[in-house]
């Protein structure tokens, strides 16, 4: 089956709705057919990958390890718009430490989270083939 | 032109589920082709045949049923989504242990792998959602 370039583009909290937790569902399945993967994470989406998710009080699952496993299915690529971490007050340091695994160098960790500008956001985005919005 | 459509959310909540109903009989008006049509979130309500709005209403569950024997279009439900949410067909019910299914004819159930090739395989994809 072709390759093409897939970009999951994730704009919601967490929870609150189900677009998150449905969304990682498709990115997994996006990548155990081997198409070339990347997150994007705008507006309250930047809330999906942030630490220490609590959801006790909610009576929901907490799916945010999920991210953390990412990248042992090679997807790596996980843009995070800098606009909207700062107009929710937020910074990469409240972001989880998301990471994968490099064979081709030594299996070396790498980070996984791709700071980018509302603008570059955008230039990222005119180079997919396939964009799915959730 | 080749396209997937995914729609994300459920009939009569929200004005996506009609607009890709609308979408998908321009792109067949003006001469191309649909892939498949994905069903997705609550998109999967689009599929039931057990909704009874007033008589004055449209009934866009059997419109997409209708427009799909037309045409002979590929509507697929996601079967993770369907599964929470009570969109089962015949053998599904069965397997789950349940009374009752409720997929209009014309729609089937399936793997996201669905969604994914339909990707692959369209031109253009194109999502119907908040």
């Amino acid at each position: 089956m072709a390759t093409k370039k897939f970009m999951f583009v994730n704009r919601k909290a967490p929870y609150g709705t189900a677009y998150a937790l449905e969304s990682l569902e498709v990115v997994l399945i996006s990548a155990a057919f081997e198409q070339d993967v990347s997150l994007a994470f705008i507006d309250d989406g930047v809330y999906q990958i942030t630490k220490g998710q609590d959801t006790t009080g909610i009576g929901q699952k907490n799916f945010s390890n999920t991210y953390k496993a990412l990248g042992d299915y090679e997807v790596n690529k996980l843009y995070v718009e800098k606009e909207s971490l700062e107009e929710r007050g937020l910074t990469q340091d409240d972001l989880m430490d998301l990471v994968w695994e490099d064979e081709d160098d030594d299996w070396a960790e790498k980070p996984s989270i791709i700071m980018v500008s509302r603008s570059e956001m955008a230039d990222v985005m005119a180079e997919q083939e396939v964009t799915l919005s959730f | 032109m080749k396209f997937t459509i995914m729609v994300n959310e459920g009939p009569y909540q929200h004005q996506s589920a009609d607009s890709a109903l609308q979408f998908a009989r321009a792109v067949l008006a003006q001469g191309h082709e649909i892939f498949r049509v994905f069903f997705y979130h609550d998109g999967v309500n689009n599929g039931t045949r057990l909704s009874v709005p007033p008589a004055d209403d449209r009934l866009i569950q059997k419109e997409w049923s209708e427009l799909s024997k037309e045409h002979d279009l590929d509507l697929v439900i996601c079967i993770a989504a369907a599964q929470r949410r009570g969109i089962m067909d015949e053998a599904e019910a069965k397997r789950q242990g349940l009374d009752a299914d409720n997929i209009i004819e014309g729609f089937r159930i399936s793997g996201l792998g669905q969604l994914i090739e339909g990707g692959i395989e369209a031109d253009r994809t194109v999502v119907f959602g908040d």
